[in-house]
C-alpha cells in the first residue's frame, strides 16, 4: 500500500502558499480540521481563498484564520456566527461569496467526480443567478455552477489508515468526504490513524485514493456550538 | 390569534404518516412537538442526517451529532447519516415530501424573500435557495404582519428573492392560506377570534375571502 502518513499538520500544509485556494471541512464548528487550521495560523500563509459552508466563531475555527487576516475571500453559504468576520465585511478587507448551500456541496462533488459543471434550480430567479447560464430541461429552469478548483482540501475524519482511507464518524461527516474528493491536494487529519487492514473495506466512506496526506491529531476540542439539552424525567 | 406554538400545531396538522419532513430554523422546528400520536414520520436535518431525534439528555451531548441549526441531538431507530451533497441530492430529486420553513415575506405568485435584508448584516441564504427551488411541498410558517403593522403576505417581495414561484400554502398567526396557480392569496381558514375582515386588512397581495371562512381546529 502506498503510505500517505506525514508527521502532523506542519508538515502536511507545509507547502500550502499565499493567495492559494483551500476547501475546509465542516459544517458550523462540527468536523472542523482542527489541527491544520492552527498549522495555517502558525504558518500565517495569507491571502487564501477559503471554500467552507460556515467561518467559525471568533475564536475558534476559521474564525482564527479570520482574526489573523489571513483570509481575502470566503466562499460560504451562511457565515452569521462572527463578529470580526462581520466588521471585516463590512469594512470591505473582506470579500464574501454566498453560494445556496446544496450548490456548494454539488460544486465539490462535481470536482471529485470530475465533471466541469452542474444544472441546479437553486438561486433561478434570485441575485445567485446574476451572469450566469440558465438552461431549461423539461420545463424548468436551471444554474448552470461550475466544479470547484481549489488547490488543497482540508478535511477531518474519526479514522483513516495510512492508505489514505477514511472514516467518519456521526454528522460531522458533513462537507469532508465531497472536499476530500475535490481538491488537487487533499489533507486529512484524523483521531485515530490506523495500519491498513484494520479498517474494513466496507465501510470506508472516502477511498485513499482522494488523500495524499495523512495524519493523526491529538487532543480535539470539538467545540459545540449550540448546547441543547432535554431534562431528564 | 395565533403564537408561534399555535402556527406550528396547525401546521403540524399537515403532516401525513410515512413523511419524510425538512424543518426550518424557528417556528419550523417546533412543529416536531406537535405532529399526532401514530404518525409516523422522518425528519431530514440538511447537514446530512435522516430521522432526527431529540435534544440529547444533560451529559450526553456529542459534539459530532448536530442538526443543520448547530443544536446538539440525537438519532433514532432506522436513522441514517451522509454527506452533504447526497443531503442536497434527496432535496433536489424530491425524495423529501415536506418542508416547512420561515420567511420574512411572501408574494402572491408564490416568490419568498426569507434570507437577505440590504443594509443589514447579510447572513447567507443556508440551504434554503436548495429548498425552495426543488421541494414539491413547502408549507411557509410566518408572521401575517409585521412590528410595525405592514402586511408580509405582499403583491410583489420587496427583499431580494430565496426562490420564485414556489410557495403553495403559507400559515401565519391570523389564518391558513393557499397560493393559487394563477396567482392571489385562497383564504383557507381563519384563526381562533379572528375574523375575515382582519385578515383582508392585514393581507396586502391579492386575496380571494368566501364570506364564511371555517375556524382553525387545533386540536
Amino acid at each position: 500500500m502506498i503510505n500517505k502518513r506525514v508527521s502532523d499538520a506542519d508538515e502536511a500544509i507545509r507547502d500550502i502558499t499565499d493567495g492559494q485556494t483551500i476547501m475546509l471541512g465542516g459544517f458550523g464548528l462540527c468536523g472542523i480540521p482542527e489541527k491544520c487550521i492552527a498549522a495555517l495560523v502558525k504558518k500565517g500563509v495569507k491571502d487564501l481563498t477559503c471554500i467552507s459552508n460556515n467561518a467559525g466563531v471568533d475564536d475558534f475555527g476559521i474564525g482564527l484564520l479570520l482574526k489573523t487576516r489571513q483570509v481575502k475571500k470566503m466562499v460560504s453559504s451562511y457565515v452569521g456566527e462572527n463578529a470580526e468576520f462581520e466588521r471585516q465585511l463590512l469594512s470591505g478587507e473582506l470579500e464574501v461569496e454566498l453560494i445556496p448551500q446544496g450548490t456548494l456541496a454539488t460544486r465539490c462533488m462535481a470536482a471529485g467526480y470530475g465533471m466541469p459543471a452542474i444544472f441546479t434550480p437553486a438561486g433561478v430567479g434570485t441575485e445567485v443567478a446574476e451572469g450566469k447560464e440558465v438552461r431549461n430541461f423539461n420545463g424548468k429552469d436551471y444554474l448552470m455552477e461550475y466544479a470547484f478548483d481549489a488547490d488543497f482540501a482540508i478535511v477531518k475524519a474519526w479514522k483513516g489508515d495510512t492508505a489514505g482511507n477514511l472514516i467518519f464518524r456521526s454528522t460531522s461527516r458533513n462537507f469532508n468526504p465531497v472536499m476530500a474528493m475535490a481538491g488537487k491536494i487533499t489533507i486529512a487529519e484524523v483521531e485515530e490513524l490506523v495500519e491498513p487492514g484494520e479498517l474494513d473495506p466496507d465501510m470506508i466512506h472516502t477511498p485513499g485514493v482522494y488523500v495524499h496526506r495523512i495524519f493523526q491529531g491529538s487532543d480535539y476540542e470539538k467545540r459545540i456550538e449550540q448546547r441543547t439539552v432535554r431534562p431528564r424525567s | 390569534m395565533l403564537d408561534k406554538n399555535g402556527i406550528a400545531r396547525r401546521i403540524a396538522k399537515e403532516i401525513r404518516d410515512g413523511y419524510y419532513v425538512n424543518l426550518g430554523i424557528g417556528i419550523p422546528t417546533l412543529v416536531a412537538n406537535y405532529i399526532p400520536e401514530g404518525v409516523n414520520v422522518v425528519l431530514q436535518s440538511e447537514n446530512g442526517l435522516l430521522g432526527m431525534g431529540p435534544f440529547p439528555f444533560e451529559g450526553e451531548e456529542d459534539p459530532d451529532m448536530i442538526n443543520a441549526g448547530k443544536q446538539t441531538i440525537t438519532t433514532l431507530p432506522g436513522s441514517s447519516i451522509f454527506d452533504s451533497a447526497m443531503s442536497f441530492g434527496m432535496i433536489r430529486s424530491q425524495k423529501i415530501d415536506l418542508t416547512i420553513l420561515g420567511a420574512m415575506e411572501v408574494s402572491e405568485n408564490g416568490d419568498i424573500a426569507n434570507w437577505k435584508i440590504p443594509g443589514k448584516m447579510v447572513k447567507g441564504m443556508g440551504g434554503a435557495m436548495d429548498l425552495v427551488a426543488s421541494a414539491k411541498n413547502i408549507i411557509v410558517a410566518m408572521q401575517h404582519v409585521n412590528k410595525a403593522g405592514e402586511s408580509k403576505l405582499l403583491p410583489k417581495c420587496t427583499l431580494p428573492l430565496t426562490g420564485v414561484n414556489c410557495i403553495r400554502k403559507v400559515v401565519t398567526e391570523l389564518a391558513v392560506l393557499d397560493i393559487l396557480p394563477e396567482g392571489g392569496f385562497r383564504l383557507i381558514e381563519r384563526a381562533p377570534g379572528v375574523s375575515v375582515d382582519f385578515i383582508k386588512q392585514s393581507t396586502s397581495g391579492k386575496l380571494f375571502a368566501e364570506a364564511d371562512v371555517k375556524e382553525m381546529d387545533l386540536n
